[in-house]
């Protein structure tokens, strides 16, 4: 048993501890943040301080953006990249949810499926790029298949993955009013797995934009890719930094486009 | 329809537990598994609707008598509701018609007519993480009875709700079964509820899971209410039977931990 022993002491205030560890999320921060670093860069290179050759000015890679607009180049090089982006991906995705599925339900795909995905997971997938350049030409079906390879195998991993984390109580739940199995899958595991699967598409479509551009360097007439190293052979700097933006641009678009189906398929959440 | 649960028997690994069960469930009975816990009651109600296969034994039914319109004539309610999150409430009803050979319209008339029932009607475009514990389990009720069940299967039901909750749930499952004469096979591990709902009331010992005593309640559900003298002697009477098993179960959870 505890007693207290101090007795008249003045009252003091209890004093409020459960302080920060609760960062909040800012949008004018979040902007404010691009407009200074931005005018640091400029006010950089505008004093002399950064040299222009290593490192262009954001006015110097916005004419060049500029450029590449008005004579038509980067929608050439865009149009062929995302062509690569898309149809790449979409093979690996479509392929990956297969697997992945098959893996996640049944015992006979389940061990040799595992096996083999762990086993190629870990090779990075450019360096089978001269492999599929000789089974598949240079032209696009290697960077097709690259692009499809790299993005298979975390789709496999996260699909699976989903499906082993639907609840089994729900499927018991299915199995007791004597659902057929095909509605099971349609309407229980489905969309049970479809969160992960989808936050697994953000991992994917990042490998795929990565492996895309290392296929365009290796070989490639168009895409965003050849004008990032075309431009660093002849020290446009300017381009070089205008097709990066292009890429992050890119990147923005694609994770937007992702929240925007996060929001349309996992509204009940 | 008539069930028998003929000399049920099952192991998981090493561990026995339940030994030749034998009992029947009668025709607009409803009969209680109460016992402590680690008892097998909850087994026992997964072998009688098909989930789970008993080491030995069967589960028969005894004759094909349905009501009208049945559509899965062992139906459960589970004790974690066991809900679609991305489905309506009346989503979640409609999942368990849509596999069967119904018209649109008698679809949505069966989904109207088990809302209704359950008092559900203004929430049958909610989704379950807006409803309440109490909200949710009319919703696995009202499921249930969309497919028109022969037995009702319960399994805790009451479990994860708050006390008031758990009040309101009794009743209004007292008056369905007073209303309906639904047969069902109600598992808990609270007396009053067995003993305010149950006609028979089948108490299990442990380890093994055995058939310590069948108890039979006379009184109808519907002349039942809270706090009547003839239930509380049941209730006492029960908590005899099992009270010892109950104090070995508590000592044996603490060994395991």
């Amino acid at each position: 048993m505890s007693r207290d022993v101090e007795q008249g002491a003045p009252a003091s205030l209890v004093r409020f501890r459960a302080t920060g560890f609760n960062p909040k999320s800012n949008p004018v921060a979040a902007w404010a943040s691009f407009v200074v670093v931005i005018a640091l860069w400029q006010l950089g290179s505008s004093t002399g301080f950064i040299s222009e050759l290593a490192m262009p000015s954001p006015v110097a890679v916005a004419k060049a953006l500029w450029q590449l607009i008005v004579s038509g180049d980067l929608w050439l090089h865009l149009g062929a990249s995302l062509q690569r982006l898309v149809g790449g991906w979409i093979m690996g995705t479509v392929a990956g949810l297969v697997v992945g599925f098959l893996v996640g339900m049944f015992t006979w795909a389940r061990s040799p499926g595992v096996a083999l995905v762990s086993a190629l997971f870990p090779i990075p997938k450019i360096a089978l790029l001269p492999l599929f350049i000789i089974w598949f030409g240079i032209g696009e079906p290697s960077k097709f298949a690259t692009i499809a390879f790299g993005v298979f195998f975390p789709t496999v991993i996260n699909t699976f993955g989903g499906v082993d984390n639907v609840q089994r109580n729900l499927i018991r739940m299915g199995q007791s009013f004597d659902l057929p199995m095909w509605s099971v899958i349609r309407k229980i595991i489905l969309p049970g797995a479809l969160p992960t699967i989808l936050s697994g598409f953000r991992i994917s479509s990042s490998i795929a934009i990565i492996l895309l551009i290392a296929a365009e360097m290796i070989g490639a007439q168009y895409g965003i890719g050849a004008l990032i190293l075309a431009a660093g052979n002849l020290y446009q700097t300017d381009q070089l930094i205008a097709g990066v933006v292009v890429l992050s641009l890119m990147g923005l678009c694609v994770s937007w486009l992702l929240g925007r189906l996060d929001r349309w398929l996992l509204g009940w959440r | 329809m008539r069930l028998h649960i003929k000399n049920v028997s099952h192991s998981y690994d090493q561990v026995e537990a339940l030994r030749d069960i034998d009992f029947g469930i009668e025709p607009g009975e409803v009969v209680a598994l109460i016992g402590p816990s680690g008892c097998g009651k909850s087994t026992l109600l997964s072998i009688i609707g098909g989930l789970l296969k008993p080491t030995s034994g069967e589960v028969l039914m005894c004759d094909q008598a349905k009501p009208e319109g049945c559509l899965n004539p062992l139906t459960y309610v589970f004790q974690d509701f066991a809900l679609l999150p991305w489905r309506t409430v009346a989503g979640n009803i409609s999942l368990v018609l849509e596999d069967h050979p119904l018209s649109k319209a008698e679809r949505a008339a069966r989904i109207d007519e088990v809302l209704a029932q359950t008092n559900l009607s203004d929430f049958a475009n909610a989704y379950p993480k807006q409803l309440s514990g109490g909200m949710k389990q009319r919703v696995g009720i009202a499921r249930a009875l969309a497919v028109r069940p022969a037995v009702l299967l319960m399994d805790e039901p009451l479990s994860a709700l708050d006390a008031q909750t758990r009040i309101l749930l009794l009743d209004e499952f007292s008056d369905l079964f007073a209303r309906t004469g639904m047969t069902a096979v109600y598992v808990t591990h609270n007396l009053n509820e067995a003993v305010r709902l149950a006609h028979k009331v089948v108490a299990l010992r442990r380890r093994p899971g055995t058939i310590k005593e069948i108890h039979t309640i006379d009184v109808p559900i519907k002349d039942r209410h809270e706090g009547m003298p003839e239930l509380i002697a049941h209730e006492q009477a029960l908590w005899a039977l099992i009270r010892d098993e109950a104090i070995a179960a508590d000592k044996e959870l603490d060994h395991v931990a």
